[in-house]
């Protein structure tokens, strides 16, 4: 396997409190990583850092080991908030994937509606294309998300908690959907369900002020303890898992 | 003599009518889905300041209208994007001092005591040469902008932070967008007045979006609707007498009433059909 980039020694957070210290850690291409850790332990400032929307106070991320670039990265923040009566149409805001090398006087003409609609496809959201978003069910506007980070043609794909808000009959499909993908692109996805996502996941990675990196999909209770990544397993029945311990 | 007058004041009329639906067409379409119905409301009653201020010094209302305007409508994205204060409570402190320095400056104005209620409610007779010019401009100016930055402005209206992964300017944009918004809707004060012209940035996007959710069908046929409700209005107002802003305001009103009638009669008769084929 080689490396597509490294996070060396990055140290980074806001202005009133520092929330990754001096992580270092290598991503090989291909690998699909599973970030877990506690709330405020810097999952979602990890992913900002590697997007470039967060300067580190220290250290840098080498993109050079893989060739990787900022408009290679497809995102997927969590969509919790997103303003669905918004006037916006699903076929829209999956073009809207394809903004990062278009300046922001970009068009979208027949060649990126043609990209869109291959993703639609892949993603089953064709029938939808011109819908609002407000007509759409949780799932399928989670489909809409995953379509806008991946029609870019992103070489690696972050993920923020996508399943957060949706039914979990939605998840299996959803996972399997992301299975796919990573067939072509290295995903790392930040999850509070650790249960349910090893299943999917080849590695993890524990986000906790610092970043433990566990080159496996089966996490025990042990290894979170050695990491000291203090967070709450949860296990689902109808998902294969590990079986798991409440952490105390 | 009078017949020349008659023929400027209804091009003067279908000129300002134009103008107004270009503006109500695109930044109504901004600030209704933006939601920022509340802050437009709180620009537009923060530059009557500036209108009392113009009295005061002898410039002209609309340019101290205008400097207000822009202030008021920037700093209050500031401080929503700072996060530093709750933002409905800016917008009230700053909707109250405007009217009140507007008010306390026409005060003291020695002399003639303009004509407040033409500013309040609007009226097409005081709008000037000037104003037209100016309406105009922003009109164009408005088109051209949106025109040229369409995609990155929707993105960003949507969803600011994912349009940060694509563009270093989002904070540029949303500065630029909303001070134009600001001058946009001060330029109309003349014409629908302080309190109303909120009706015309509100009242046409929301008509519009009962039936469409595309955001550029949304700007096109909101200008349209926006024209035949102050054109009604205009002509209403100037065979009743009555003012020209409160009436357009009930014209588009009853628009919007109107189309939500149509809108659920078009809902229940698709059921019906639905019914109909799944029989």
């Amino acid at each position: 396997m080689s490396i597509l980039f490294t996070i060396d020694s990055v140290t980074a957070g806001y202005e009133e409190k520092v929330v990754l210290h001096d992580v270092s850690m290598a991503v090989e291409e291909n690998d699909f990583i599973g970030i877990i850790g506690p709330n405020g332990g810097g999952k979602t400032t990890l992913l900002k850092v590697i997007l470039g929307l967060l300067k580190p106070l220290s250290g840098r991320i080498d993109y050079s080991p893989g060739d990787l670039r900022l408009n290679q990265i497809g995102y997927m923040p969590q969509v919790a908030q997103g303003d669905t009566l918004f006037p916006v149409t699903v076929e829209d805001v999956v073009l809207s994937g394809m903004m990062h090398d278009r300046g922001a006087m970009g068009r979208m003409g027949r060649t990126e509606k043609k990209r869109a609609a291959e993703v639609m496809d892949e993603l089953g959201l064709r029938p939808l294309a011109h819908q609002a978003l407000n007509e759409l069910s949780g799932g399928q506007l989670q489909r809409v998300y995953l379509a806008r980070a991946v029609s870019g043609s992103p070489r690696l794909l972050l993920l923020d908690e996508p399943a957060t808000f949706v039914d979990a009959s939605f998840e299996a499909d959803f996972y399997e959907k992301l299975k796919l993908l990573n067939n072509r692109m290295t995903i790392m996805m930040v999850s509070h369900d650790v249960g349910t996502i090893s299943a999917w996941v080849k590695s993890f990675a524990c986000v906790s002020g610092k970043v433990f990196y566990h080159p496996h999909s089966k996490i025990t209770d042990e290894d979170l303890r050695m990491y000291g990544c203090p967070i709450q397993l949860v296990t689902h029945g109808d998902v294969p898992h590990v079986v798991l311990h409440k952490h105390d | 003599m009078e017949n020349l007058f008659e023929y400027s004041f209804v091009l003067r009329s279908l000129l300002g009518a134009l103008f107004a639906s270009i503006t109500a067409g695109l930044a109504g379409t901004y600030i209704v889905s933006r939601r920022l119905v509340f802050l437009s409301g709180g620009v537009t009653h923060a530059s009557f300041g500036g209108i009392g201020l113009g009295y005061y010094l002898g410039i002209n209302p609309v340019v101290g209208a205008a400097v207000f305007g822009l202030g008021s409508a920037i700093g209050m994205e500031y401080m929503s994007a700072r996060g530093k204060m709750r933002e409905d409570s800016a917008i009230g402190i700053l909707w109250a001092l405007g009217m009140a320095v507007g008010i306390i400056f026409i005060y003291l104005t020695p002399g003639y005591a303009p004509n407040l209620m033409s500013y309040l409610f609007g009226s097409i007779l005081t709008v000037t040469d000037g104003d037209l010019i100016a309406l105009g401009i922003i009109s164009v100016v408005l088109i051209v902008y949106t025109a040229v930055f369409y995609r990155t402005l929707l993105y960003i209206s949507f969803d600011e932070n994912y349009a940060r992964t694509f563009t270093r300017h989002v904070d540029l944009f949303r500065y630029v967008s909303v001070g134009l918004t600001g001058l946009a809707i001060v330029l109309n004060i003349r014409m629908a007045g302080v309190i109303m012209i909120i009706a015309l940035l509100t009242i046409p996007a929301n008509i519009v979006m009962l039936f469409t959710r595309r955001y550029l069908r949304i700007i096109v046929l909101s200008t349209v609707v926006s024209f035949f409700g102050i054109s009604a209005g205009f002509v209403i107002s100037w065979f009743t007498n009555l003012p020209t802003g409160a009436t357009i305001v009930a014209v588009l009103v009853l628009f919007w009433l109107v189309a939500r009638g149509a809108r659920s009669l078009i809902r229940s008769s698709n059921i019906e059909k639905l019914k109909k084929t799944t029989i």
